[in-house]
């Protein structure tokens, strides 16, 4: 981590391009837990520019490479966070039940203290979420958690698909149909603020595309129809270039949802929370839906009263590709607890625990040719435990981003901030209440005479 | 013959439907006398008992040890490879006390008022509620149920979690919660500034104080006139905290603010005070040891209260405190979401982050069993106790061990809750996707 202090002298000079610094460095005899290939005793893994060179035994240290000892400790791939709030600086443009048009990738913070929290944790990527008051809400951002950089691009995980957020149930109904009086009010109102916006954007791909040909037509004197970046955005994920990420709790809505997306040909859709996909699972499967969710959340509030933590097991039993996430400053850093859980609640192997934090979000955020497992090629994001990750006393050692380490436990200082405000009181203090979902996060202004 | 197909089908019909209803009913608790044979056992205060048995009757727990027969008529549950731990006790939830999060309407523990030690958590523990039996699936056994809100906001009250009235759930005891002054901020929508953070923290301090010496004032009132100083419910609450007889569990969690209880509580000579929260106990831990002030500290899985923290400080607080000497349990925290089953991970975490491992189980059994005077009845696996345990596969705070068995007062609870029962009709839901 003495690396980080350095880079950070290093921005502060002027340089922009040491967040994207692609390490060197070998990780001696560790237990190495590739997810998809295994595994492997006694194992070292070599990274070279950023990615992972060799997984073999006995593998001789380059010249002047970093080499980490992990003889007794479990080297796993990153973990990955497919529904997080860290690192953003706005988080709901609760404006209007549709804002395809605005995007997470303009409210990027490189300096929040909760990134490097979450490194202490193991994760290496996160999908940074717009919130859910609106049925179509923003568009969303994978970032990898180069903390250390003061550049906000340089978060941005380099050719990462496009994804956009959706909300169903109580907090688009509650935000606009509750607090702006204006529909939806009600699921049969989100249903039909969805169904309308497709069919809006597909009428505008149409005049587009009929333009666009017309104009080639020698002695064409049509105008163009008008811009419309919400349109444009829309009409991108009907031609299946953004991926859906959508808020979800109850079973009727998820099904609601699936047959939308039937209807106007869209086949990649990721749930979110999904928290009663358990009851429609076969559907969710059979559509080749996935599905995100808490290990145990419940009980904050109506649409979850009817969870089980059985959840994750429920769809994987039933072929559901399923992640674990967070959408929580806090329960991000114990992403391998919450996995873990899954072998409580219905028995799941190592192997598949693991998986819900790993290669499983990175097949729902379309990364998994990159991240989310030990393989060679691959993004060398990798976390090492102490005690194997699936155990209460796994604690995380090392977290390295494309071969940078950038959390290290032993040695990194207490103090972690890139930034300190000067006109903070020194002896503040935040205390947070545990269990409330953030995906309202920036709406409390709506709701100021109602105690919840 | 038609006569006989009827016949038949009706008693098929019958059968089923009796069969259906056997079925559809939820299983109940059973009372008895029991004997769990070959187990190692967990006594916490007597050591590890290996190949053990633990013989249970009428309540309580009638024989521990080794080379123990069996009593006539017992049920025998073999526990060969599996152990016994006393049942886990969570020092502050609102279990009971509220359902739905969001929803206010199912929420019992927030009265109006910030005087108000006369509301008691007990009257509205709903028995019923459907995070009870999701608790104590887990081994979770008992749990205090407290109010929440400003300054003397109710009395709370233990709970076992086995029965169908508070009477009968009351686990013997209570104590007044005192809501601290708190200079700290309640999350970052909280804008005031800090003169205004200052200024309400001053003059709840204020009004905090003026009615302590009220009480105290009362209490000889009181004594002066045999207990006919007349009807002040507030003040009649207050009575058994002032004599010494409840404790005040004072809710105080920033490091100033722990610094200025502990002085308040001198200053007052309250006599039986428990602290709760505790978050930043970590800074001013010599302080709490030298007072002999006990701990009710959690959650344990929570962040930092401050950026410049380092970032395992929450997970490391606990076994901080333990070191300098401060009596500590620990509590789940967990009320927003009801997930108090959640309590033996956050001891699990204190233990990766520092603890000792034996004192994070003691922190979660005796040590808050003997904070609430209880621990001639809970927090340990000893003859004469209340049979309050479980038996469980392995190491109680590792996610992947499974409860096999719980006992509450006794009573052998089904290992049944709402959300087992869904796992049970939606592993292999039918019909799946086709209906015909």
């Amino acid at each position: 981590m003495k690396n980080l202090i350095l880079i950070f002298v290093f921005v502060l000079y002027g340089s922009a391009a040491s967040a994207q610094d692609k390490g060197n460095v070998l990780i001696k005899n560790g237990t190495v837990l590739t997810i998809t290939k295994g595994t492997l005793p006694e194992t070292d893994v070599l990274v070279k520019d950023g990615k992972i060179a060799q997984i073999a035994k006995n593998i001789a240290a380059p010249q002047g490479v970093r080499v980490i000892d992990a003889k007794g400790l479990f080297v796993m791939p990153g973990i990955i966070d497919a529904h997080s709030h860290i690192a953003l600086d706005a988080i709901n443009e609760a404006t209007s039940p549709v804002t395809a048009e605005v995007a997470e990738s303009d409210a990027i913070n490189p300096m929040q203290i909760n990134i490097y929290r979450a490194l202490g944790g193991g994760v290496t990527t996160i999908h940074a979420l717009h919130g859910s008051a609106n049925a179509i809400g923003g568009q969303c951002q994978i970032l990898k958690l180069r903390y250390g950089t003061l550049d906000p691009d340089a978060l941005k995980m380099e050719g990462a698909p496009r994804t956009i957020k959706f909300a169903l149930g109580e907090n688009p109904t509650r935000v606009h149909g509750g607090g702006n009086n204006i529909v939806p009010r009600t699921r049969m109102g989100v249903e039909f603020v969805i169904r309308k916006s497709f069919s809006d954007a597909k009428k505008y791909a149409q005049e587009w595309e009929a333009y666009n040909k017309n104009k080639l037509v020698k002695g064409f004197r049509g105008a163009p129809p008008v811009y419309n970046l919400r349109l444009e955005t829309l009409a991108e994920i009907l031609k299946g270039n953004i991926t859906i990420h959508c808020h979800s709790y109850r079973a009727d809505e998820i099904f609601m949802l699936l047959r939308v997306c039937k209807d106007f040909g869209i086949k990649k859709i990721v749930f979110q929370h999904v928290n009663e996909g358990f009851k429609v699972a076969p559907e969710l499967a059979a559509y080749g839906a996935m599905a995100s969710v808490f290990s145990d959340w419940w009980a904050y509030k109506f649409e979850v009263y009817y969870s089980t933590a059985y959840n994750a097991a429920i769809l994987t039993r039933n072929g559901v590709v399923t992640s674990i996430n967070s959408d929580d400053a806090e329960m991000m850093r114990h992403l391998y607890l919450e996995a873990g859980k899954t072998q409580k609640y219905g028995s799941l192997t190592d192997e598949e625990a693991l998986a819900l934090i790993t290669i499983n979000p990175a097949k729902q955020l379309g990364v998994e040719s990159r991240i989310g497992s030990l393989e060679v090629g691959k993004d060398a994001d990798i976390a090492i435990f102490k005690n194997h990750p699936l155990s209460i006393y796994g604690v995380p050692q090392y977290t390295i981003v494309d071969g940078t380490v950038r959390f290290d436990r032993a040695n990194d200082p207490a103090d972690m901030r890139l930034m300190v405000d000067p006109k903070q009181n020194f002896d503040e203090a935040t205390f947070f209440d545990k269990g409330v979902d953030h995906c309202l996060d920036g709406t409390e202004f709506l709701f100021t005479n109602d105690k919840n | 013959m038609k006569k006989i197909q009827l016949i038949y089908g009706i008693a098929t019909a019958a059968l089923c439907a009796l069969v259906f209803h056997l079925e559809a009913q939820n299983p109940k608790a059973k009372n008895g006398t029991f004997a769990l044979t070959h187990a190692t056992i967990e006594t916490v205060t007597k050591g590890i008992i290996s190949d053990g048995t633990v013989v249970i009757s009428n309540g309580k727990i009638t024989a521990v040890g080794n080379n123990i027969q069996p009593p006539a008529g017992a049920e025998v549950i073999d526990c060969k490879g599996l152990f016994i731990y006393p049942g886990m006790i969570d020092g502050g939830t609102n279990l009971g006390l509220s359902e739905i999060g969001a929803d206010p309407r199912t929420q019992d523990f927030n009265e109006i008022g910030d005087v108000i030690p006369q509301m008691h958590a007990l009257t509205a523990v709903n028995p019923n509620a459907v995070a009870i039996p999701i608790t104590r699936v887990s081994g979770v056994t008992t749990v205090l149920a407290a109010p929440q809100g400003d300054l003397y906001a109710g009395t709370a009250a233990l709970i076992n979690l086995h029965g169908y009235t508070s009477e009968q759930m009351y686990a013997g005891f209570q104590g007044a919660v005192l809501i601290f002054p708190n200079t700290g901020r309640r999350g970052y929508f909280d804008r005031r500034t800090d003169d205004e953070i200052k200024k309400a923290a001053d003059n709840a301090l204020k009004k905090m104080s003026e009615v302590w010496n009220r009480a105290v004032q009362y209490q000889k009132i009181d004594s002066a006139t045999k207990g006919n100083a007349g009807y002040y419910p507030e003040m009649q609450a207050l009575l058994p905290v002032v004599k010494g007889e409840h404790p005040l569990l004072i809710e105080v969690n920033k490091a100033k603010d722990i610094t200025a209880a502990l002085k308040w509580v001198k200053d007052k000579k309250v006599k039986n005070v428990i602290l709760t929260g505790v978050a930043e106990g970590w800074r001013v831990a010599d302080d709490i040891a030298k007072a002999k002030i006990p701990v009710i500290t959690g959650g344990i899985l929570e962040l930092p209260v401050r950026d410049y923290d380092r970032y395992d400080q929450a997970y490391a607080n606990a076994g901080q405190m333990a070191k300098a000497g401060v009596k500590v349990a620990i509590r789940s925290g967990e009320n927003g979401n009801q997930n108090f089953r959640n309590l033996p991970y956050h001891a699990g975490f204190a233990v990766a982050y520092g603890m000792d491992k034996m004192e994070a189980l003691k922190a979660i059994t005796i040590v808050p069993a003997e904070i609430f005077g209880v621990a001639d009845k809970l927090g340990s696996i000893e003859t004469g106790k209340t049979a309050n345990l479980f038996v469980c596969d392995g190491d109680p705070f590792e996610p992947k061990t499974q409860i096999k068995q719980v006992f509450i007062e006794g009573w052998q609870i089904p290992l049944v809750s709402r959300q087992t029962q869904m796992y049970d009709e939606f592993l292999k839901r039918e019909p799946g996707v086709n209906k015909r």
